[in-house]
């Protein structure tokens, strides 16, 4: 035990372990399908996962289905209200709406999916490294954020969208939406990891000789699941209308092409004479809300070793 | 005391009849989980002058029916029996009702002095509030009052004091304004749940003699709850003992602490550390946990812990049974207990390696080499001005030129207060936090400055053992990760990592196929062994135990202490145990270092510091320790230091402890100007013994009068 010898065996990044013991893999296998019992009691999360799937297949195989895509027809007659031959109705151009809507709605989430998935992991990454080393790192990584924050959306996106080949791509605007909202989310991970870190689990860490990294990933992220769920739930929200309000300024996804905060903008004028126009890409985009709002509550009691293990 | 402008009471004309008398009160508290059944039926009665203790472990319902007399509880809870305040009914009444005999004819004195007051009004308001409350005085007639009061409970200068604001008061201080407050209304009844558990020893004992202060003044009825026996042993008259929401015992404490009737009394008794035992005498730990609160109870709620449980225990309730005119227990065997021994009653489960008799145990450790050394630390934390700039405005002297020597195979204890620096300085020697001045080394290897890639292979030789079980463990891993991670870290768990995890969970008297449960789902207890196997992962050499044990229930801080002198034996450790508690250091350490505020000012081998103390600080800090023996500790002489610690901002010049020294007091001009101006060094008193006092005279702080004390 009085060895003090050099390192020889080399401290493995051990994040990597998949080890090939067959007790710990059944340990392992244990709590996804803990996680995975919680969540299947969660009756809105079940419920909302559902619909949510559901809308995917109406927005994703729905084209390949319906004989309207959602581009102007002539065949279309302009400014009809819904019919057998057009549930939702046609536009003053000639599109038929419903045609609209399963394209709208995919390009819609494809949008606010990608923003989520990826400012929330930089952010969450961003703001965990700020809070866990506090000091100077912190304040020079926090005053970047400060900068993003104060930045006016919309001036920025005015800014770089001329400039970006693409530009009016999902994906372009996606990035760009993205590379603008994971600045909440680092603030709310760090605002956690700051309490986090003085906990003496992290000590524990330390003492057991863990890198930096290992504490990060292994012990504060998953203890900031919950708010960062939350915040990231939000993001989805807001990166929906954030489309939407690019769409309309002229910066976000373009004519021909349709998502559902295009639609309404095309619609507002109309929301009182022609109903049709107007809400059902609204109602839609609260229902995608309302479905990751509830998803992301049952992902975080069903994360949480604590919960019980109760409906609710 | 001299008001007595308040209406008698006709229901206290009566000399004898009880001021308090709570009769068969049922406690049940509904939650999501179902009714969780807190108080099971408790009766009990208390004169005018009389002072109950009521003790008991966390859970055992004893706050829940002191919170019931004042009618305290949610407004959910269902609360049946009955309670009377000197003659007046509470069960069932409204609060509007009650507020009649809050604060007038009960008192209530809560366990944390930081929440209890509120922080926006100067303290003397709060008083005058609270006899405003009850009594139609005036403005000045009421402050009058108010600084009486607070001259009572030993508030100093109590005329400037009573316009200080909470956070201006120490913890101690605003204690005693809240037994000024509980005293303003002369009531029949004070309770006091747990007064002085956040406290620390020194002050704790200030606060307790204020509060046998109050009771005199007022001659009120005294119902104190608490989970230390050495507490009650001092300061009441009667005790009961609660176990899951029953009285399983009551009695003189004379009675109860000499001739225990109820298993679960001798085994308290048995497994509460003493610092009058004999040196190294293993503890009596009681098997098992206590029941949880929502848990169905049928038939005597201890029988599954109990070594004399038969069948009839775990069908049959027993009732409390008068054993003699003054003392009761609940216990269908209690005629089996006269003069056993908790070691007798408890034999099977005392550790598994047949140990010998206690008295036989005098272990000739052999002293190893130095294993781990500490020359002359220093740390002091910066305070910054809060704002953008942040700058320096101060600093903390957290510790000041500490040098320690843990040598192999033995205990080192690192003894203080809280605040004293002594977790800083563990944690300097582990290289958790650098020094800001001083080195320390491992095995001749100098750690301080060390890079953390550098020190990872170290880190497999000192790890840590921390005090809350609750924070101590990531809620997210399962306890099979949390053990694991050490391994996984060092790149160990890939060759029969798994297998040496399992292997850990049964040194520590765990289930191995427990492992894929998370840290929630155990007690307190076997939380911190998990703790304990984690830190035994990577086989160190050195474990630095910071305060592994205050936060057990006693019954079950019995079975981690004697858990980690066995793996000492065993594994051949160092430990470095970091404590507040006396009574744990007797029990576990080989050498002792005492610290204040920053600086070791006494250091001695465990016997002769409990014999032979020879700074003013250390014969304190042992004499304020109570001891669970009511004769001992009535016949004790206490050394209650004035005033409380200075702030490490500003320490004190020359010697830190001589502003509350009463050995100072006793001293020459001339030689108070030394203390104040030359800071004394640790000089050596022979046989490992050093003082860091200008005036040390040794002592034995227990008194002479006893020999050490074996387990009754």
């Amino acid at each position: 035990m009085s060895d003090l010898h050099p390192p020889a065996s080399t401290p493995a990044p051990s994040a990597s372990a998949a080890s090939p013991d067959p007790v710990d893999r059944s340990a392992e296998h244990g709590q996804l399908r803990m996680v995975a019992t919680r969540f299947l009691r969660h009756r809105m999360a079940m419920a909302s996962l559902t619909v949510l799937v559901l809308t995917v297949l109406f927005a994703f195989l729905g084209p390949l289905l319906w004989p309207w895509d959602h581009t102007v027809h002539r065949e279309i007659l302009p400014n009809q209200p819904p019919s057998w031959a057009h549930p939702f109705g046609t536009t003053n151009a000639g599109h038929d709406v419903l045609g609209q809507l399963m394209r709208g709605t995919q390009q819609t989430l494809k949008v606010a999916l990608t923003v989520s998935v990826l400012a929330t992991a930089f952010g969450a990454l961003w703001g965990a490294v700020a809070g866990y080393y506090r000091g100077w790192i912190d304040a020079v990584m926090m005053r970047i954020v400060d900068v993003l924050m104060v930045v006016p959306l919309l001036v920025a996106v005015a800014a770089i969208s001329g400039n970006v080949r693409g530009g009016t791509t999902w994906w372009a605007v996606a990035l760009i939406i993205a590379l603008f909202s994971w600045t909440t989310i680092a603030r709310v991970v760090r605002g956690v990891v700051l309490s986090l870190r003085e906990q003496e689990f992290v000590e524990a860490a330390r003492a057991a000789g863990a890198s930096d990294a290992r504490i990060v990933l292994h012990h504060l992220l998953p203890n900031a699941a919950g708010p960062t769920i939350v915040a990231a739930t939000l993001l989805i929200a807001t990166s929906i209308l954030l489309e939407a309000s690019m769409s309309f300024l002229g910066f976000g996804i373009q004519a021909p092409d349709i998502s559902l905060g295009l639609m309404i903008d095309n619609a507002r004028t109309a929301a009182f004479t022609r109903p049709w126009l107007f809400y059902p890409p609204g109602l839609f985009i609260v229902m995608i809300c309302l479905t990751i709002n509830f998803i992301g509550d049952g992902l975080r009691d069903a994360l949480d070793p604590r919960q019980t293990i109760t409906r609710r | 005391m001299t008001s007595t402008n308040h209406a008698p009471n006709p229901a206290t004309a009566a000399a004898d009849a009880p001021v308090l008398s709570v009769t068969d009160l049922h406690v049940r508290i509904p939650t999501s989980e179902g009714d969780v059944h807190a108080v099971r039926g408790i009766s009990y009665h208390l004169r005018r002058g009389e002072a109950l203790g009521i003790v008991g472990e966390s859970g055992s319902g004893k706050s829940v029916s002191a919170l019931a007399v004042l009618g305290l509880l949610p407004r959910t809870a269902r609360v049946s029996g009955s309670i009377q305040v000197a003659g007046y009914e509470v069960v069932g009444r409204k609060d509007a009702e009650l507020t009649r005999i809050r604060g007038a004819r009960v008192a209530m004195v809560f366990q944390d002095p930081l929440t209890s007051l509120n922080p926006v009004h100067p303290i003397g308001t709060q008083i005058t509030e609270a006899i405003h409350a009850h009594r139609d005085v005036s403005r000045a007639a009421a402050r009058e009052r108010a600084v009486e009061l607070l001259r009572t409970v030993g508030i100093p200068q109590p005329e400037q004091r009573i316009d200080a604001y909470p956070h201006e008061l120490s913890g101690g201080m605003r204690q005693r304004v809240v037994l000024a407050i509980a005293m303003a209304n002369d009531p029949d009844v004070i309770i006091a749940d747990e007064p002085t558990t956040a406290l620390d020893v020194t002050v704790q004992a200030q606060v307790l003699d204020a509060l046998q202060a109050a009771r005199r003044a007022t001659g009120a009825a005294l119902v104190l709850i608490t989970h230390d026996l050495g507490i009650a042993a001092g300061h009441v008259d009667r005790v009961a003992v609660m176990y899951a929401g029953r009285i399983v015992e009551t009695g003189s404490v004379d009675e109860v602490f000499s001739s225990p009737q109820m298993p679960y009394t001798l085994g308290l008794l048995g497994s509460q550390p003493r610092m009058d035992a004999a040196p190294h005498s293993r503890l009596v730990p009681i098997p098992g946990a206590p029941p949880s609160p929502d848990h169905q109870l049928s038939g005597c709620a201890f029988a599954p812990r109990c070594p004399l449980a038969k069948p009839v225990c775990r069908t049959s309730t027993p009732q409390l049974t008068a054993v003699s005119d003054t003392h009761a227990a609940a216990c269908h065997f209690a005629d089996q207990l006269a003069g056993i021994r908790p070691e007798e009653l408890f034999a099977s489960n005392t550790a598994p390696s047949a140990n010998p008799l206690p008295e036989a145990v005098e272990r000739t450790r052999s002293r190893g080499e130095p294993v781990l050394v500490a020359e002359g630390l220093v740390k002091h934390f910066p305070v910054r001005s809060k704002g953008l700039i942040r700058r320096r405005s101060g600093e903390i002297h957290a510790v000041c030129d500490v040098s320690l020597t843990l040598h192999a195979h033995q205990t080192l204890a690192l003894v203080g207060e809280s605040g004293c620096g002594k977790s800083t300085t563990a944690r300097m020697l582990l290289n958790l936090i650098p020094p800001t001045r001083g080195r320390v080394s491992y095995r001749g290897q100098t750690l301080t400055g060390l890079s953390s890639s550098r020190m990872r292979p170290l880190r497999r030789s000192m790890q840590i053992v921390f005090q809350d079980p609750f924070a101590s463990l990531d809620p997210r891993m399962t306890v099979f990760d949390a053990v694991a991670e050490p391994l996984r870290v060092h790149g160990q768990f890939r060759n029969g990592g798994a297998e040496r995890v399992r292997e850990l969970f049964r040194l520590v008297g765990l289930d191995p196929a427990h492992g894929n449960r998370y840290p929630h789902e155990f007690s307190g207890g076997q939380r911190q062994r998990v703790g304990i196997a984690r830190a035994l992962a990577l086989e160190p050499e050195v474990l630095v135990l910071d305060e592994p044990v205050s936060a057990l229930d006693v019954s079950v801080q019995a079975g981690v202490i004697n858990l980690l002198e066995e793996l000492q034996e065993r594994l051949g450790l160092s430990y470095l145990f970091v404590s507040h508690d006396l009574a744990v250091v007797r029990h576990l350490a080989d050498q002792v270092a005492v610290m204040y505020l920053g600086r070791i000012v006494e250091t001695a081998p465990v016997e002769r510091l409990f014999t032979a103390a020879a700074h003013p600080y250390t014969q304190a800090l042992i004499s304020a320790v109570p001891i669970p023996d009511p004769r001992r500790e009535r016949a004790r002489q206490r050394i209650v230091l004035r005033g409380d610690v200075p702030s490490p901002m500003h320490p004190p010049s020359g010697c830190r402890f001589r502003t509350r020294c009463p050995v100072f007091a006793r001293l020459t001009e001339a030689e108070q100007a030394r203390c104040a101006t030359e800071v004394p060094t640790l000089a050596d008193h022979g046989n490992d013994h050093a003082v860091a006092c200008h005036y040390a005279v040794p002592r034995s702080p227990l008194g002479d009068a006893f020999p050490p004390h074996r387990t009754p």
